[in-house]
């Protein structure tokens, strides 16, 4: 309701109109996508937004040209696609919000699988629905165990400690008979039947039932994640991402909220890797190689590290892109890397880099009218500076 | 008024063989404006780093408002009221100019991700305070025009200002302010001093580091002079300018000169 005045800057605004609409129309061309969006009206947005969601939610049963790949197009889907948009939503809370570098992030969504496996399988029966929470609170312990006492590490040494705590873990299911040791463990329990949703019932029918399931996870989790980069919890991992020394100075607890970082990007993860365990309903070590990680923080870096939009995005192109370049063969992978590199070299922020978030779209809170410095020599009778507020 | 609120108790900070501070005694009381100088290398910074808590002192002890600084958390310093600017601006420059200054805000705030996950009252109440406290103080700094603009593209005296404006977001009783002047023209300069003039009337005690002579000597109070770490004089402006050691100290002994 505040947006218009404000869109503008004042002291040129009156200036420009002067000049003619040409100039103006130049400059609304060059604009960003991300401007562009966020000078629409909010109920355009959200209707923009309700229509995606309706377009993602139809998608399997849509017969479109050219988008499904040679294979199963749904089980791409559920099994892959959709399960690797929450495992980016969840990195790009470390990556991207909190601005710390873990290679090891394959190490959680294993933890999420194997948690599942064990609790309705291999040494247990809990039923499914009480299996997931277990194994997504199991999945953040497992981020503050390696969080407390490596989060004081910065840059490259908390990237290789991570690095070795992915596999550690794939090294220690490996080697564990009580996790399975390299053959596994299988016949993990599936979601029950809930309505229409036959996850039970043939391939076909489970995939896509997976599929639904997954989506509106993303939404819940795109939902939480976004109030929480809106508050002070996301205002003090962006103020850790530019200037940690800085932020801690000004009384933002950083160990405190890098944790959590940790911790909710490990439990998100371990949310991915448990879906993906209750569909496959087989798992064993081989599926938490050390290249998940890199795909993974691929898909971050490629999107636009700290903009989920752009995080889903990237997710999406990465895990899409391989099957639908199978028609070269066994050069697809040598493609879809010129693919990253070329974008890396044209577009370094990712391809929806984050936007500035203009603060007031929030609240109803009324910018006060300003003493504009700028106009003019200050003048020197001691400046602009009134009583200080109190 | 004249009660001591920081009190810097023989300090001596020592980095490998660099003696950074050496026996530094001083206190500076409530509502003043101390300023501490010195030629480069004098151990200016290095006292401000301290004080601040980003490094423990070797021996001696920084007390504030009776307290031991020595083993609180930095951010937990921030948060008992003492609040720095930095000699080389460090905002976070991808972030607003208002939540800049709104991250001070949040120094005193506890609302955590279970209450912005879901909304409480408490988040919203902290967000909204948070809000408009920031657009105070930036429309104080007179600085509001370019809330919404990055830091990072905000001109060079807006960024120096808007580093004082997330400082006193912090709602300090002592603020610091490492050499708020440097790279001003005169006229920025005189503006600043009365800047500062304003934030100690409105009952806030300041620490100001400086290199430029006339605005030390036109706004402070008291003035303790480091040279080579070691304390050399303290007292009025006007005892300082007549002080031999700190002529010598900035200018050569008269023996070199001749």
């Amino acid at each position: 309701m505040t947006d218009t005045p404000q869109s503008s800057p004042p002291p040129t605004a009156a200036a420009k109109s002067v000049m003619g609409d040409r100039i103006s129309a130049a400059t609304t061309s060059r604009r960003s996508v991300n401007e562009r969006w966020m000078q629409l009206p909010k109920p355009a947005r959200m209707a923009i937004g309700a229509a995606c969601l309706v377009f993602v939610y139809a998608l399997p049963s849509l017969d479109l040209p050219l988008i499904p790949t040679q294979s199963d197009f749904t089980a791409l889907l559920a099994l892959i696609i959709v399960p690797y948009v929450i495992v980016a939503l969840g990195l790009n809370v470390v990556v991207g919000f909190a601005g710390l570098l873990d290679l090891g992030y394959v190490g959680f969504y294993a933890v999420g699988a194997y948690a599942v496996a064990i609790l309705t399988s291999a040494h247990a029966t809990v039923p499914w629905l009480l299996s997931i929470p277990i194994s997504v609170l199991i999945s953040m312990l497992a981020g503050l165990l390696l969080g407390a006492p490596t989060l004081r590490l910065r840059g490259d040494y908390l990237a290789i400690v991570t690095l070795g705590f992915g596999e550690i873990i794939r090294l220690l299911a490996k080697s564990s008979d009580w996790l399975g040791g390299a053959s596994g463990i299988g016949n993990i329990k599936s979601p029950p039947d809930i309505g229409p949703f036959k996850f039970s019932g043939t391939i076909d029918e489970r995939n896509l039932a997976f599929y639904y399931l997954a989506v509106t996870l993303v939404v819940i989790i795109y939902f939480f994640l976004r109030r929480l980069e809106f508050s002070r919890v996301g205002r003090s991992w962006t103020a850790i991402r530019e200037d940690e020394d800085a932020a801690e100075l000004m009384g933002v607890p950083t160990f405190k909220f890098k944790l959590w970082a940790f911790a909710i990007g490990a439990g998100i993860g371990g949310l991915a890797g448990t879906l993906y365990a209750s569909n496959v309903r087989f798992i064993n070590p081989d599926n938490f190689q050390l290249k998940l990680s890199i795909l993974f923080l691929a898909m971050v870096v490629l999107g636009g590290p700290g903009n989920m939009p752009g995080v889903i995005l990237g997710s999406v192109l990465v895990s899409y892109l391989p099957e639908r370049l199978r028609f070269l063969n066994t050069s697809r992978y040598f493609w879809f890397g010129v693919l990253l590199m070329v974008m890396m070299i044209f577009r370094p922020q990712g391809l929806i880099p984050r936007k500035l978030r203009a603060r007031r779209r929030e609240t109803d809170v009324e910018p006060p009218a300003f003493v504009d410095v700028a106009e003019g020599d200050p003048d020197l009778e001691g400046g602009p500076y009134g009583p200080l507020p109190a | 008024m004249d009660h001591s609120l920081l009190e810097v108790d023989h300090v001596t900070m020592q980095f490998g063989g660099l003696l950074a501070l050496n026996d530094v005694d001083f206190t500076i009381n409530s509502g003043e404006i101390l300023g501490l100088i010195g030629p480069n290398g004098a151990g200016k910074t290095t006292a401000f780093n301290v004080i601040t808590g980003v490094y423990q002192a070797t021996s001696g002890a920084v007390r504030f408002e009776g307290r031991n600084l020595a083993k609180i958390d930095r951010h937990k310093i921030t948060k008992l009221g003492i609040a720095r600017t930095f000699q080389n601006i460090r905002l976070f420059p991808d972030m607003t100019a208002i939540e800049n200054v709104m991250v001070g805000a949040d120094a005193h705030h506890t609302s955590g991700v279970l209450s912005a996950m879901l909304h409480l009252p408490k988040h919203k109440a902290e967000e909204k305070a948070g809000l408009a406290r920031a657009y105070e103080l930036l429309d104080f700094m007179g600085i509001a025009d370019r809330a919404d603009d990055a830091a990072r593209n905000l001109p060079y005296g807006y960024q120096r200002r808007l580093e004082i404006a997330r400082a006193l977001a912090t709602d300090p009783t002592l603020l610091c302010l490492d050499e708020p002047a440097a790279g001003f023209n005169p006229a920025e300069k005189i503006e600043l001093m009365g800047l500062i003039r304003t934030i100690r009337d409105q009952g806030y005690t300041v620490l100001l580091i400086e290199h430029d002579m006339s605005l030390v000597m036109g706004v402070t109070d008291r003035i303790v002079v480091l040279d080579f770490g070691k304390k050399i004089a303290e007292g009025s402006p006007a005892e300082i300018r007549a002080n031999p050691a700190v002529i010598a100290a900035y200018l050569g002994e008269a023996a070199d000169a001749s």
